[in-house]
């Protein structure tokens, strides 16, 4: 199946990887190979066969409800990446994570 | 330290050394500190160095010895591969995402070494998120093979190789998903073992494709990759599909001769796309083993070449969900400017991610994308179910199979990088064992020569069944007691190989 400019454009978008249009040719070249590759597949009669997700076949295992871990937010926000639009600050306060506005 | 010859040592060669106390952990540690002073900034195997702390666990294993507490490991300088996150130590995975990140918590792996009294080199460089046969994807530099500065280690974990060819660590830590502990390990001479799924945990490894990720360790001999065994591997609760098994000693059977053993040669390793030169290495391995009293069986694993389409649906559609969390939000890198929360995202990540992250990204949620699963995700789930059931047959005849790592020596720098399936291609030996589960090996099997008439290193690989770990090292042990293959080194100062 012929991947199209269009389609590259929906996938990095879902993705949520911006795309120029430079890229998204080059992309296109380099996808179409790849799913090439992995056309290869179709020619399998794969009928009636139950699929592998894992290479054990293990089922979940379960824990008590009780508390594990302890609080690092500290420690995790140090990793905080920078404000960014002019702000050399980093993007936390009090204890919470900034982002642009979401709802209006 | 006067012994020349230090550099070579076995792990168990610097524990004896270390506990009879003729040479102490920080004078071996600075040995190999002033080595990478010397080769690193050429061969760049080395993302991250921090003299001062591998240093203050040099000198705790230094009094933990003189306290009569030695672990086989206390004291020996070990290099981590840069996917582990040490707490406190930049962690990046090769990725520019990542370059500022400092990790808060330390991987089970990492915990492990430490328990054990190893002491932490330094983190090694590696392809972009481990996606990559060259170590090229990393965003900080190549990485050049010590057998021919002009070619790759191999990859992902090609800094590990190079820091252990090169001398540059006693040891180190890989991953592997479809094949880089064992591409890299073949390309650069070394023993490396990717164990069984589920038998070391993925804690604080940073995910690529979950279903397939696994570490193991990448040393100079099969004894080494025994006794790290001994210290990586091990029931981990905080990773949900970490094994429940006993504790092992991985030694165990290193010394068992090999009479009787049954070696099975699958006909698609030894077909069509093997470099006639690493053919002819191989085969002589296979004629030293039956020497050793080991009998041949011819073998079939018919879907081999399907792992590499399955491979390329299913690590990409894990990875695309895996690095979703990249963004901007929490950590990593964010833009320096966007109007509003999509257009963080969406920037953010196309900054942060190299070219070779972004295509498989887009090829995972392509094929996990509406109308394509079925087609894609579901038909690759069943072939790998396929491919897993040829090892099952496979080991009702024989004990291990073996066949080449990979499919030539060392490639030259830049000459696939614009060929995303030219690459892929190195990995048709090694990605089957991931889609079923099983270990494999690599270990140093001789030298081919190439176009250019170099001798660059081949590597046996061989793969075992399902928990059979200690019957492999003992396989790969008693072939290196009747070879000196794995004790070869390159020589730094010429770089031209062994010729």
């Amino acid at each position: 199946m012929a991947l199209s400019i269009e389609d590259i454009k929906k996938v990095a978008h879902l993705a949520r990887i911006e795309i120029s249009d430079a890229d998204a040719n080059s992309t296109l070249s380099k996808l179409t190979g790849i799913l090439g590759l992995i056309e290869q597949m179709q020619a399998v009669d794969t009928v009636g066969i139950e699929p592998m997700s894992h290479s054990q076949d293990l089922s979940q295992r379960l824990r008590d409800d009780v508390v594990t871990k302890t609080n690092l937010r500290e420690e995790f926000q140090k990793n905080a990446p920078t404000l960014g639009n002019g702000s050399a600050k980093q993007a936390v306060a009090g204890g919470l994570y900034l982002v642009p506005k979401v709802i209006e | 330290m006067t012994n020349s010859n230090l550099i070579n040592f076995s792990l168990k060669q610097f524990g004896d050394m270390l506990q009879s106390k003729k040479i102490s952990s920080v004078e071996l540690t600075q040995t190999f500190l002033t080595r990478i002073t010397q080769y690193n900034p050429n061969i760049n195997a080395y993302i991250a160095l921090d003299e001062a702390k591998t240093l203050a666990q040099a000198k705790a294993a230094d009094t933990r010895i003189a306290a009569g507490n030695a672990a086989p490991l206390t004291g020996i300088p070990i290099a981590q591969k840069d996917i582990f996150c040490a707490k406190g130590w930049q962690t990046t995975c090769g990725s520019k995402m990542l370059a500022n990140f400092i990790a808060p918590y330390d991987a089970h792996v990492i915990s492990q070494f430490d328990a054990a009294g190893a002491v932490n080199l330094g983190k090694t460089n590696m392809d972009e998120f481990a996606m990559g046969s060259s170590n090229e994807t990393s965003y900080f530099g190549s990485v050049k093979n010590p057998w021919s500065f002009d070619r790759v280690p191999g990859g992902s974990s090609g800094g590990s190789a190079a820091a252990v060819a090169a001398r540059l660590c006693a040891a180190a830590t890989g991953t592997d998903t479809g094949g880089s502990i064992r591409q890299p390990a073949s390309l650069c001479g070394l023993t490396g073992l990717k164990p069984t799924y589920g038998v070391v945990s993925r804690f604080g490894m940073i995910a690529f494709a979950s279903s397939l990720d696994q570490a193991g360790p990448m040393a100079k001999n099969a004894e080494d990759c025994a006794l790290m065994m001994n210290v990586m591997a091990g029931f981990d609760e905080r990773d949900s599909t970490s094994l429940n098994r006993e504790k092992e000693d991985y030694t165990r059977d290193l010394n068992k001769p090999l009479q009787g053993l049954k070696i099975g040669l699958p006909k698609e390793f030894f077909a069509d796309g093997l470099d006639a030169n690493v053919g002819k290495v191989i085969e002589s391995a296979i004629a030293e083993y039956k020497k050793l009293g080991a009998e041949i069986v011819e073998i079939s694993l018919p879907n081999t070449g399907l792992s590499i389409p399955v491979y390329y649906v299913l690590a990409p559609a894990e990875a695309s969900s895996n690095l979703s969390r990249y963004d901007g939000v929490r950590y990593g890198h964010r833009t320096a400017e966007y109007t509003d929360l999509m257009d963080m995202y969406c920037k953010s990540r196309a900054e942060g991610f190299g070219a070779e992250v972004k295509r498989r990204i887009l090829i995972g949620t392509y094929v996990l994308s509406a109308g394509y699963y079925d087609a894609y995700y579901l038909k690759a789930q069943q072939i790998r179910r396929l491919i897993a059931q040829d090892f099952v047959e496979a080991f009702k005849q024989c004990d291990v199979i073996m066949g080449p790592a990979a499919p030539s020596t060392a490639f030259k720098a830049g000459e696939k990088v614009d060929d995303p399936v030219a690459m892929y291609l190195q990995d048709i030996y090694t990605i089957s064992t991931n889609l079923a589960g099983l270990p494999g090996m690599s270990v140093p099997a001789g030298f081919a020569q190439s176009d250019d008439k170099k001798l660059l290193p081949v590597g046996l690989q061989i793969i075992g069944n399902y928990f059979d770990e200690a019957r492999m090292l003992n396989v790969a042990h008693q072939y290196q007691q009747a070879t000196d293959w794995h004790t070869q080194a390159p020589n730094l100062n010429t770089s031209e190989g062994i010729a």
